[in-house]
């Protein structure tokens, strides 16, 4: 018999739940809200929560005076061509590895995941000063690179994931029935391991939007993805909150769609499959 | 069917990934530990000269280092214990029976999606602003003097803000976990009369001992190198009091310009994240055979 769960209790766990929930997810709504008000109020004690003069002056603003689609472009071109590179590179690995597993493959699979483990502050010095005599510093290219290969084991890793997954007798059933490998290829495998794709895509896209170690220490100005963009809100002369939430939620809006799409493929890629 | 034309297809669509993450892995660190034995300031260039291990012999004895490895421990510990200690009642309660569950799942996981600069910023100004920000407001409801957050306790406050990122990561995985327990082993237990908690602790707090242990490892790595919630709101400062050995590094190289002993640290670094690989590849290993 399952247990059954009384209404009191229902009624318990959703409040506390909600309340919970409502309490983490906060600042992200009080930001949302300040990017509605206009510079006095959003500065204002007491605060107001929803009565207040709504304005969307603030995105007006921020669009026309501080470039924000060309920063926003910039996040578009570095995280989505690190993750198409990366995809690229790492299909016809993650593939071969789960496919023709030989001795080593759980060995190059392991040190793979070691190289994530690299802090990258460790090799900052010398990615600075390649990239200086390269002429690479505030370039979108080096950027693209540069996450590419950090966000690259794990890509890899979770494509391997996923392929695994993939039963090995469907290929030798379109075999025996004399499937071409290009028909393989097209009709048994591809459709198979579109979902896998895709959440390998979501999840890296996601990554790459949002690092903050090399996009702020290689790129100022015209190549700096919104993060970048965000930080110099820091400075004292840009205290301008409700411009800077404003920017913020125009900035992470998109991914935070991206993300609640794939919030059960995020365990499986962030954990490498250790937890599922 | 591994015939030996297979296995050259096999072999040859792995060598790009495989030669890529060696280089990526390879140069870099040569290089770093080149830099590591010279003088190299950017600012004096062509006086580079070999001095061994003189670097490591400064940069390990730079009370800077010892304050800086003393605010990653403080930072990483505090971060890691809170984002459990919340997570597990958290992942529990979201396994309850609750209305409207995926909604407070999405509510719950946000803060996870939201880029470091901007949780720092919003956190910093809307929330922690001594006059302005909201907890400030709050506590002048209940008649208390404002923290003034980043200049009383500046540690404390980039811990907060890193604790919100990160604790929706552990609690989706410890709630993933909780899923897949078993739900007739409870039953039994509770048939056998066991109590709420005895429960808890012998059959759902075992069961989560991976996660935990995997929760543990995964953000040691990425907590060890904290560097935009610090770079945006504090600067490393007051003083030295949130300076992590990333942010030293990092102020060694691109403020200081000491190419030397920003190396040096570097490495530092590396050794440091490496003792937490070890641990948890054997544990990604272990699974990869099961």
């Amino acid at each position: 018999m399952a247990r059954m769960a009384t209404t009191r209790r229902v009624m318990i766990s959703t409040a506390a739940a909600w309340l919970f929930g409502f309490l983490i997810f906060f600042p992200i709504l009080w930001m949302g809200l300040a990017s509605f008000k206009t510079e006095l109020e959003a500065f204002a004690i007491p605060p107001s929560f929803l009565f207040f003069h709504w304005t969307t002056e603030n995105y007006a603003t921020v669009q026309e005076r501080s470039d924000y689609l060309h920063h926003a472009m910039n996040s578009i071109i570095i995280a989505g061509g690190s993750t198409l590179i990366a995809l690229l590179i790492a299909i016809p690995a993650a593939w071969s590895m789960a496919f023709s597993p030989t001795k080593r493959t759980k060995d190059i699979l392991l040190w793979m995941l070691s190289t994530k483990m690299m802090p990258p502050v460790g090799v900052l010095v010398p990615i600075y000063l390649i990239y200086k005599s390269f002429g690479l510093l505030d370039s979108r290219i080096g950027l693209v690179f540069i996450l590419c290969l950090g966000n690259l084991p794990i890509v890899i890793w979770m494509l391997f994931t996923y392929f695994k997954e993939i039963p090995r007798d469907i290929l030798e059933a379109a075999r025996m029935d004399g499937a071409t490998i290009g028909r393989e290829l097209v009709y048994v495998l591809t459709p198979m391991a579109i979902p896998g794709l895709a959440s390998t895509l979501l999840l890296n896209l996601i990554l790459a939007w949002n690092e903050a170690f090399w996009t702020l220490n290689l790129s100022t100005s015209s190549a700096a993805p919104l993060t970048t963009f965000i930080a110099s809100y820091s400075s004292p002369e840009g205290l301008f909150w409700a411009k800077l939430s404003a920017a913020s939620t125009l900035a992470i809006a998109p991914i935070l769609v991206l993300g609640w799409f794939s919030q059960k493929q995020l365990v499986r890629g962030l954990t490498f499959g250790a937890v599922k | 069917m591994a015939t030996r034309q297979t296995q050259f297809l096999a072999r040859s669509l792995l060598t790009p990934a495989v030669g890529l993450l060696f280089i990526w892995m390879i140069v870099p660190l040569v290089l770093t530990i080149y830099f590591s034995t010279l003088h190299y300031s950017l600012l004096d260039p062509g006086s580079e000269s070999f001095v061994g291990l003189e670097n490591f012999r400064y940069f390990l004895t730079d009370p800077a280092f010892l304050a800086s490895l003393q605010n990653t421990l403080v930072l990483v510990g505090s971060v890691l214990a809170l984002t459990i200690l919340l997570g597990i009642p958290l992942a529990l309660l979201m396994d309850q029976p609750v209305i409207g569950r995926n909604f407070v799942r999405l509510m719950v996981i946000a803060p996870f999606f939201v880029m470091p600069t901007v949780s720092a910023l919003v956190w910093k100004n809307l929330l922690m602003h001594p006059v302005s920000g909201l907890f400030a407001w709050l506590a002048s409801l209940f008649g208390l003097t404002p923290i003034d957050w980043f200049n009383d306790v500046p540690l404390l406050a980039v811990i907060l803000i890193v604790t919100w990122q990160w604790l929706p990561f552990a609690t989706l995985i410890l709630l993933t976990a909780l899923q897949s327990l078993d739900e007739e082993q409870k039953e039994a237990a509770e048939m056998d009369g066991a109590s709420a908690v005895s429960t808890f602790i012998y059959i759902t707090l075992p069961h989560l001992a991976r996660p935990i242990t995997v929760v543990i490892l995964i953000e040691t790595i990425f907590l060890l190198t904290v560097f935009a919630e610090i770079f945006v709101t504090t600067g490393g400062g007051p003083g030295l009091q949130t300076t992590n050995i990333a942010f030293l590094i990092y102020s060694q190289a691109l403020i200081q310009f000491d190419v030397g002993s920003a190396s040096a640290g570097g490495l530092v670094a590396v050794v440091i994240a490496n003792i937490v690989a070890f641990f948890l590849v054997r544990i990604v290993g272990r699974n990869l055979e099961a």
